[in-house]
């Protein structure tokens, strides 16, 4: 991202010339090395590489943005994935080759800018250069055979186009457009902004995940979060003390248009948060594209569920689990898949795998499925499994999934049981003596994605200047202008920044005021 | 709550029939245009009376279709009650009159006429695939969609691309007549080429004024890209997350980058920028198509 200045500019010429070979110093090396890569041509490769080493990222899966996807690549193609995952395919973006190229071009692009707000400043408060030896060489030109001109005339018409002029008695220099340069600068600058804001506000930044059933409440430190991505420079202990309770959350679905009949179109999540524990409660909701803005947070709500509330008493009727049960979807419908475990449970330890159907439907193979996000008939089928449920092992265990490989399972699938089916306010008898299970009502719940980022308000606000720099340097046409006046003939001729197609024609009115005379 | 939205599906039906109505007469432009360019190939050029003739119909012709073409974006909105670019038939529609109204437009600024048989056959070729391809019946937005970030956003990336599509029709032509291959081969057909290039304005016109075209796309595109972080931020959480929608958005913005720069570098102005802009111009299509229908992101939104 070097300078956009032709080679025909004197100012930045020790950028554009050829470089001859240099000799064999350290010193002349270094120099050599800086003026290559703060040329435009190596701006323009680096820019290139820097498309191409993009690509890789959005043909395979990247761990940034689809860890699932990379998961799935490394179990369907072991051995491509390892040679892939050698050459950081999986992460392009923080690869150490796609660094190399971006960082060349950020030293590159300060390398080529810093110089350049000298020069333009000094451009600024500086007369219109002299002019070149032989303007029959620029790209618009044009001789008059007269030893008179009307200079005045051809001043006035200058200064009419805001031309910054000097004028003597044989001769105009003028030039106009030094916005361009301005724009040029202020664009290649605010990347940089853009870029410091992005660098630093990743460091500054943190990331979480929670799920919430209805009634449930996130209080804002690491501990409250499933998941919690600080930047390296993220302070946990600053966070901000608020609180943030799901009252309820609720979809709304089509049923009107036959074309996206049963199709959600709006989620709800109802909240009420607290800025500070002392602070009063303010009731807010969160939609798709309008999260919640707390100090310190946005809030998102990212995916919802159901959350039936379960209760299992033993034998003799003690209450050994009860309470709403996180059951993650496995399609649109909402077919959910959930996990109770009842560590409890005498004389063994018990584990109910469970599948819920929002509204129950058969298929054609007999098995159960859901026809519908909403429960308009909900069904929920346990199978049960005796044994260890191995959550004294210290290991981390994930709360959502039954690890049944060292489990006897006493209900459903070959056990010789049926799987007990439930609807809303059942209660059945569990196999093996173990008691019964309720099915007792029915909560929902949100998945919320809770992001800080101090600097993403620059970033948004470089990324706009930068937008302002390149309209500015792309639409404001920079030009310069000489009239020469000799014994024999007058000559006019200019040159223009960019590919200009009105400088012909400037030449041409300027050479016609040339001629006129005085009135 | 959001009010019940009411769908138009006899609408969107007539909607399909107008638009096969601007799809006809863009095809009959074609025609024209391309017989035009034939007829002044093997005769005076510009002075050729009968070919401007036929220019002038083939560019009623285009007339017709534009409107026919914007008549059926706008019942297809009206049916579908919301704007009509969220799914790739709406785009190609959508898109298809917006590139035909840019030119039309551009005709009374600019001296474009000798690429009206190019523009009119991308037109029909994209509308044609919209219809055969990528069409789908009206329906509602995902909730992620309804926003007004759906109206700045995607409109201000089909307009960039309108004017990166003329740029890269005159880089086309550019750099098919300084191709050595063309004007030395001894093949009659490329002879035939080699003759038909002359027609075309020089390659110094061809290239400002592709230039011209590009610079309002890439600050179009700058803006589209922007506007997706902002919305981004608001609907996934993060302004940038290397969604493969997004890769290609920056890939195509970089690749511009470096046309732009290939401009003021001497040894790069001229064929190569041009085929910078054709590279450019095929990431944007690829980004449309391929990007759309196969890769996995979170722009899922083709509608197929």
């Amino acid at each position: 991202m070097s300078s956009s200045q032709p080679s025909k500019y004197k100012v930045r010429k020790e950028y554009n010339e050829p470089i001859e070979a240099p000799d064999l110093s350290l010193k002349s090396w270094a120099r050599w090395i800086w003026r290559q890569l703060t040329s435009m041509k190596i701006a323009l490769y680096l820019l290139l590489f820097l498309a191409l080493a993009s690509i890789p990222g959005s043909v395979f899966p990247q761990r940034s943005a689809d860890p699932n996807g990379v998961v799935l690549y490394f179990k369907n193609n072991q051995e491509l994935a390892v040679w892939l995952d050698n050459f950081q395919l999986f992460d392009v973006y923080s690869s150490t080759w796609f660094s190399a190229i971006y960082i060349l071009l950020f030293i590159s692009l300060i390398g080529c800018v810093l110089p350049r707000v000298g020069v333009h400043y000094k451009a600024l408060r500086a007369d219109p250069p002299e002019a070149p030896t032989n303007l029959s060489r620029l790209p618009a030109y044009k001789k008059l055979d007269q030893s008179e001109a009307n200079l005045k005339n051809a001043i006035e018409l200058l200064k009419s186009r805001k031309f910054r002029i000097v004028a003597t008695k044989t001769g105009i220099r003028a030039e106009k457009g030094y916005l361009r340069e301005t724009g040029n600068l202020f664009f290649h600058i605010s990347l940089i902004g853009v870029l410091i804001a992005v660098g630093l506000g990743g460091g500054l930044s943190y990331q979480g995940q929670r799920v919430l059933v209805e009634g449930d409440t996130l209080v804002n430190n690491e501990a409250s979060y499933d998941f919690f991505a600080p930047g390296l420079l993220f302070d946990k202990n600053g966070m901000e003390p608020f609180s943030l309770r799901l009252d309820s959350f609720s979809t709304t679905y089509d049923y009107k248009n036959p074309a996206n009949y049963g199709k959600p179109m709006d989620f709800i999540a109802k909240v009420s948060s607290k800025e500070t524990p002392t602070s009063p409660i303010v009731k807010s909701k969160i939609r798709v594209n309008e999260p919640l803005h707390l100090p310190g947070a946005k809030v998102y709500i990212t995916g919802n569920g159901f959350a039936p509330v379960i209760v299992v008493r033993d034998k003799d009727g003690a209450i050994s689990f009860s309470g709403p049960v996180v059951f993650l979807p496995q399609d649109s419908n909402l077919t959910s898949l959930g996990a109770i475990k009842v560590p409890d449970a005498k004389p063994d330890q018990f584990g109910i795998l469970a599948f819920f159907y929002p509204t129950v439907a058969k298929l054609s193979t007999g098995a159960l499925t859901s026809n519908h996000p909403y429960p308009w008939d909900p069904l929920m089928t346990m199978n049960v499994y005796v044994g260890n449920l191995g959550l004294d092992s210290g290991m981390a265990v994930n709360a959502y999934k039954l690890d049944v490989h060292a489990m006897k399972q006493v209900a459903g699938g070959k056990s010789g049981v049926k799987a007990l089916r439930l609807s809303i306010g059942d209660t059945v008898e569990l196999p093996n003596n173990l008691g019964s299970v309720e099915f007792k009502g029915l909560k929902r719940f949100a998945s919320l994605d809770i992001t800080y980022n101090p600097l993403d308000i620059w970033v948004l606000f470089f990324a706009l200047t930068t937008l302002f720099g390149l309209v500015l340097m792309l639409i404001i046409p920079r030009r310069r202008v000489w009239v020469k006046v000799s014994k024999t003939e007058v000559e006019v001729g200019a040159l223009a920044k960019s590919k200009d197609k009105s400088l012909d024609k400037l030449v041409k009115d300027i050479a016609k005021s040339l001629k006129k005379k005085s009135k | 709550m959001i009010p019940e939205i009411a769908l138009n599906p006899e609408l969107a039906t007539l909607s399909r029939v107008i638009v096969l109505v601007a799809l006809t007469f863009y095809a009959f432009s074609f025609i024209v245009l391309a017989w035009a360019l034939t007829k002044r190939a093997g005769g005076k050029g510009k002075k050729d009376k009968f070919a401007n003739r036929l220019d002038t119909i083939g560019l009623v012709l285009m007339g017709i279709g534009v409107l026919a073409n914007g008549v059926g974006v706008l019942t297809r909105g009206i049916a579908a009650n919301r704007v009509p670019w969220a799914n790739m038939y709406e785009f190609s529609v959508t898109g298809a009159f917006i590139v035909t109204a840019i030119y039309m437009a551009s005709l009374l600024f600019r001296d474009l006429k000798f690429i009206s048989s190019f523009v009119a056959g991308f037109i029909v070729l994209i509308i044609g695939s919209a219809n055969t391809l990528f069409y789908v019946q009206v329906e509602s937005l995902l909730p992620a969609l309804q926003d007004y970030w759906l109206v700045i956003h995607v409109s201000v990336a089909v307009l960039a691309t309108a004017f990166f599509t003329i740029a890269a029709t005159l880089a086309l032509i550019h750099v098919m007549k300084e191709s050595s291959l063309i004007a030395k081969s001894k093949l009659r057909g490329v002879q035939w080429l080699a003759g038909l290039l002359k027609v075309f304005p020089k390659v110094e016109k061809l290239e400002r004024t592709s230039y011209q075209f590009n610079i309002i796309g890439f600050i179009l595109w700058s803006f589209t890209l922007i506007a997706g972080a902002i919305w981004a931020d608001k609907a996934w959480h993060r302004f940038w997350g290397w969604d493969t929608k997004e890769v290609w958005t920056f890939i195509i913005w970089t690749i511009y980058a470096a046309y732009l720069h290939a401009t003021t570098t001497k040894g790069w102005e001229g064929k190569r920028a041009a085929w910078l802009t054709l590279i450019g111009f095929t990431a944007i299509i690829f980004n449309f198509t391929i990007v759309n229908l196969y890769f996995k992101g979170l722009h899922v939104y083709s509608g197929l």
